[in-house]
Parts: structure tokens; C-alpha cells; sequence
């Protein structure tokens, strides 16, 4: 028993382990100059994607459903707090603050509205599951790319229209202005307020999963039928795994936000096709296992960048890197592989399940 | 002694069948109860009715003085009737222990707030659950095997954990859908002791379908025999197994 226990805290403790390295070599590289400005400026969209990999694991690995609709969340936190942090620039002058706050108001409003979809779309499962998220994370999208607000001394205007339709006054300013998204929000994610965000969600996640709830959501992923005859609140505990993810891709997507001085809602970025890259970290990471999403979003996250000087052959060799890691993780060839000559890594195998 | 259920005229349809019709029952505590019949005899429906996985189109379900009719799964589960299954559901991806400690889930609880701050409580009601989770094994003879993969058990061992997974929800009636089904002459011994150890240990009341009918005549006092969703008899054990109607509809002349 007591074996059991540490030998999950030991994995636990690796994974933090890891992240806790990585950002101290990236730091020390960051600071004797040898990471070219490019490559410093993916470290916080790498923070966001290790967030919005994690986040989705808990709804595809432990919940054991299939969501397509993350970025959706990314964006509605992105852009609420985006638009909280445009409006009180002047008022709130402590960065640190602000983006607290701001923090706190896109998880909070990514999480309402994780929960609103959660409620009608959580009956279903499977394959129509995912249709749907997929088409709430478009709608959400959409939205805000046709969502007009400016400010003037008679208070906020909204349209969606245009910017004429505002009504403003001569002196009122365009906040969110349609498909140009918000500009010139300010700047307030740091690599180390990202780094913070990836060791709270980590924390949240492994101590939310071996707990009592977090039982009870992979009794629901492994047996529904079964989990309900023992008395388990199937719907209460899918839809407060969908809140949390939702809430957590919330936050993520205040720090992608927040990193950017031109703020657009687009396919790339809040669309499937980011959806779709989230997944794409999830099942090659180990679908349920944590430590493995975090490392293939880094890895397939610099990798391109690390191929630019291949050019032409950068994508081939990313899609090479893709089948290979799949192979790796799910081939059962591959499996038994491992589990023959990597056995003494117990944790390793642990954290597959 | 009272009666643990009291089932008055049950009886449901799905379209123009009549799947279970005027089915009356009354089980008295620590009584092993079996029901048999041929298949499609509506046994397992009614095992569906009485966990409200299906609602009952007439008739009434006490159980121990509160009427649980129409009730859902879960909150009969509450009140006290836990199940297995014909085909096996366990957690398969989850340890022997967590498959019980889910079962433990309603009668031990912390917020999530104190899970993931991992505050004191925490570590308590978990201690605690360990402990009641493991001394549950031991019965089953699963202590050994308490941190594999439930999928990975051999089949008589999955039975046993199904079983000690809905002991752990502290049923006051178990419902065992056909226990012995895709056991050997020895493994069927095994699980006949087993179920009496349940009743006496536990003071267990225990509902059983099943169709091998030395695990009937050998451990069940009392029997109902279905046909066609009726019921064609009913009693002690060795009266309804010499009924001339029994044999002919189930056991073959």
C-alpha cells in the first residue's frame, strides 16, 4: 500500500521535476544570450500550449471523452481578459495585478461558459461528442470576430456591425474591433508567470486525479453503467471535469493573450486547427498521461523551429517525427519493446496507465 | 424477521411486449433469494427495475419500509441496493483497490477543495478508505493482487472484486446477475461458499439469478421461477424445483 502511494508520488514528482529543469536551463540560456530572440519569444506560447495539453487531457485521458472545442475556451479567456486588462491599462499601473485580475476574470468566464456547452452537449459521447465541441469552439470563435465594443464618456458601446455602428463619440476609442481583435493591450505574460501557470495547473490536475473525484471520473471513463450502480453522479462529475478544463484553457488562453500585441481571432489560433494541435500533443503524449502531453508539446513545438534552417524538407521531417513518436507510444510492438528493456523504469509504465 | 424488499405487482413494456408482468416478491433478511428461468424470461429486467435503470410502467418497490420506486440508479443505489453483472463491469483501468474504493465513494467523502490542497481531511478519509478497502480484499482473497490493473485479474477473481466493489457501497441487498456464469464445476464450489460467507459475514440480504442449478438447489432457500415474464412459481427451494410446471417450462422432463 504504502509502496503504492510513494511510487506515484515519485512520478508526480518527476513531472515537476521536469518542468522545474527546463525552465531553469531556458533561463540560464535566456540569460547568457544564446537563445536567438525568436526562440525566446515561443517560450510563452509554449507555456500555453503545455497548459491547453494538460487541460485537455483531463477531458480526453481521464474523463475519456473526446473534445474539440478547446480552443474555443482558450478564446473566450483570451479575450475577456484582454479586454479587461485594454480598459483599465491606465487605471490598474501594476502589471503584476492587472494580469492577476485579468487571470482570474478569463478563467473564470472561460469555466461559465465550459459549463453552459457542458450542460446540452455532455449527453452526448463519443463521435458526436466531439462534432459538437468542435462546432461550439467555431461558433465562440465566430462571435468574435463579428463583436464591435468601444468606449466613450457615456460608457460602452456594442455592435456588430461595424465601427460606424458604434455611435461613438469623436473622442471614443474602439476596444474590440471585429475581425482585427484588440490591439495594443498590454504585454503582461512573462516566460516565468507562464512557467507558475504550468506548475498550478500540474499541481491541480495530479492531486485532482489521485483523489476521490478523480476516481470517480475514471470509474465513469472505464464503466458508466457500472460506476452509476455504485452510486456515482455520472453528470455532476462530467461536467465538473469539462468546467475545469475549460477553466484551465481559459487561463491558458489569457497568457496567449496576453503575449501578443494585436489580439485576432482566427483559425490558427482559436479555431480547430489549434484544437486539432492540442489533440495532436494529447494522444501522441499517452492519452491519460500527463508528463507524456507536456513533453510533446515542447518537443512538437520547437521542433519547427529548430528545423527552419532545413527549410523545404522542415514539414517532412516534422511529420516523420509524428509517426515515429506514435509508433513509439501505441505500436504493441513498440509497447512490449519497452516494457522488456525500460521495465526498470517502473514509473515510466505507471504513468501510461 | 422483516422483510429487506418488498416488490408489489411490478410490471413493465417496451413497445407491445410485456417484458414483466404482475411480479410480486418479498425477501426477508439475510435471506439468499434466487430467481430462475428460462432466457428471455425478463430476470434480468427485473434486476433493471429494481436498480432503476428502468422504470416500472405499475407495481411498487419497498425497500426496508421506503418505497424506491422510480427512483434513479443512484439514489437507489443510497438507499441500498447494490448490483453486479451478467458481463463483468469493473474499472479495468483502475487498481483492485481504487475499483473498491469507488464503491466507497458516497459513504466517504472530502470537497474537491481538500483533494487538491491535499488538507488533512484528506489524508484521513483516505487512510480510512485504504483500510476498509483492503480489510474488503482480504475477505476476497484480493489483498495480494491490490495495486494490478482490475482488466488484468483472471476471471474468477474479477467476479470476487465485482462482488466486493458493491459490498463496499454497504448495500442492505445485493442483486448477483448470474455469478457463475463461465465458471468451472470447482470455481462454481468456490463461489457457492463464497456467497454464503457474504451472507454470514456481512449479514448479507442476496438476490441472485442464475442458471446452473446446483448453485440453486445447493445455496438458495427460496426461488421464484419466470416464464415469459411471469411468475410460474414460487417458495422454498426443493417445493418449486419438484413443481410438474417448473420442470416441464425450464428444467426438462
Amino acid at each position: 500500500m504504502l509502496k503504492k502511494l510513494s511510487k506515484q508520488k515519485i512520478s508526480d514528482i518527476i513531472t515537476y521535476g521536469i518542468v522545474l529543469v527546463a525552465f531553469i536551463v531556458m533561463q540560464i540560456l535566456i540569460n547568457a544570450g544564446q537563445i536567438s530572440s525568436l526562440f525566446e519569444g515561443l517560450m510563452v506560447p509554449l507555456c500555453t500550449y503545455i497548459i491547453l495539453a494538460i487541460s485537455l487531457n483531463l477531458v480526453v485521458g481521464v474523463l475519456g471523452e473526446l473534445s474539440l472545442g478547446h480552443a474555443g475556451f482558450m478564446c473566450v479567456g483570451a479575450f475577456t481578459s484582454a479586454f479587461f486588462s485594454k480598459c483599465m491599462q491606465d487605471t490598474i499601473t501594476n502589471s503584476i495585478v492587472r494580469f492577476l485580475i485579468a487571470l482570474l476574470i478569463g478563467i473564470v468566464v472561460a469555466a461559465i461558459f465550459g459549463l453552459l456547452i457542458g450542460i446540452p452537449v455532455l449527453r452526448l459521447n463519443g463521435d458526436y461528442l466531439a462534432i459538437v465541441t468542435l462546432a461550439f469552439g467555431e461558433i465562440i470563435k465566430n462571435i468574435v470576430n463579428v463583436l464591435f465594443i468601444g468606449k466613450d464618456s457615456k460608457g460602452f458601446h456594442f455592435s456588430t456591425k461595424d465601427v460606424m455602428a458604434l455611435n461613438m463619440e469623436p473622442d471614443g476609442k474602439v476596444i474590440v474591433n471585429g475581425p482585427q481583435g484588440i490591439t495594443g493591450a498590454p504585454k503582461d505574460a512573462t516566460f516565468f508567470i507562464g512557467f507558475i501557470l504550468v506548475l498550478i495547473t500540474l499541481f491541480i490536475i495530479l492531486n485532482l486525479i489521485h483523489s476521490r473525484d478523480g476516481r470517480a471520473i475514471m470509474a465513469i471513463r472505464d464503466n458508466r453503467i457500472a460506476a452509476e450502480s455504485i452510486g456515482i453522479n455520472i453528470t455532476k462529475y462530467k461536467l465538473m471535469t469539462f468546467t475545469i478544463s475549460a477553466a484551465m484553457a481559459g487561463a491558458a488562453g489569457v497568457l496567449y493573450g496576453h503575449n501578443l500585441s494585436n489580439l485576432t481571432a482566427n483559425t490558427n489560433n482559436f479555431g480547430y486547427n489549434m484544437s486539432i494541435n492540442i489533440l495532436v500533443f494529447v494522444v501522441l503524449g499517452g492519452i491519460g498521461n500527463i508528463r507524456g502531453s507536456i513533453i510533446s508539446a515542447v518537443v512538437l513545438t520547437l521542433l519547427p523551429e529548430l528545423l527552419r534552417g532545413l527549410s523545404d524538407y522542415r514539414m517532412l521531417i516534422y511529420a516523420i517525427v509524428l509517426i515515429v513518436m506514435m509508433l513509439f507510444n501505441w505500436a504493441p510492438k513498440a509497447i512490449e519493446w519497452r516494457e522488456k528493456y525500460l521495465s526498470f523504469k517502473k514509473n515510466k509504465k505507471e504513468a501510461v496507465k | 424477521m422483516e422483510n429487506v424488499l418488498d416488490v408489489k405487482n411490478l410490471g413493465i413494456s417496451f413497445g407491445g411486449l410485456r417484458a414483466v408482468n404482475d411480479f410480486s416478491v418479498s425477501i426477508k433478511k439475510e435471506q439468499l433469494y434466487g430467481l430462475i428461468g428460462p432466457n428471455g424470461a425478463g430476470k434480468t429486467t427485473i434486476f433493471n427495475l429494481l436498480t432503476g435503470v428502468y422504470k416500472p410502467d405499475s407495481g411498487k418497490i419497498i425497500l426496508d419500509g421506503t418505497d424506491v420506486t422510480g427512483k434513479s440508479t443512484i439514489d437507489i443505489n443510497k438507499a441500498g441496493i447494490a448490483r453486479t453483472f451478467q458481463n463483468i463491469r469493473l474499472f479495468s483501468q483502475l487498481s483492485v483497490l481504487d475499483n473498491v474504493k469507488v464503491g466507497l465513494h458516497n459513504n466517504h467523502s472530502y470537497s474537491t477543495v481538500e483533494s487538491i490542497f491535499r488538507l488533512p481531511r484528506f489524508h484521513k478519509v483516505e487512510k480510512e478508505m485504504n483500510e476498509i478497502a483492503m480489510e474488503l480484499l482480504e475477505v476476497f482473497g484480493l489483498k495480494e493482487d491490490a495495486n494490478v490493473q482490475a482488466q488484468n485479474l483472471p476471471y474468477g477473481q474479477q467476479r470476487k472484486l465485482e462482488i466486493a466493489r458493491a459490498l463496499a457501497t454497504k448495500p442492505k441487498l445485493l442483486l448477483l446477475d448470474e455469478p457463475a456464469a463461465g465458471m468451472n464445476p470447482n470455481e462454481t464450489e468456490e463461489l457457492m461458499e463464497m456467497i454464503r460467507f457474504v451472507r454470514d459475514h456481512f449479514h448479507m440480504t442476496i438476490l441472485l439469478i442464475e442458471h446452473d442449478m446446483k448453485l440453486v438447489s445447493g445455496i438458495c432457500e427460496q426461488l421464484t421461477v419466470l416464464n415469459f415474464g411471469e411468475v410460474l412459481a414460487q417458495g422454498d427451494t426443493s417445493t418449486v424445483l419438484n413443481d410438474p410446471q417448473v420442470i416441464k417450462a425450464y428444467l426438462g422432463e
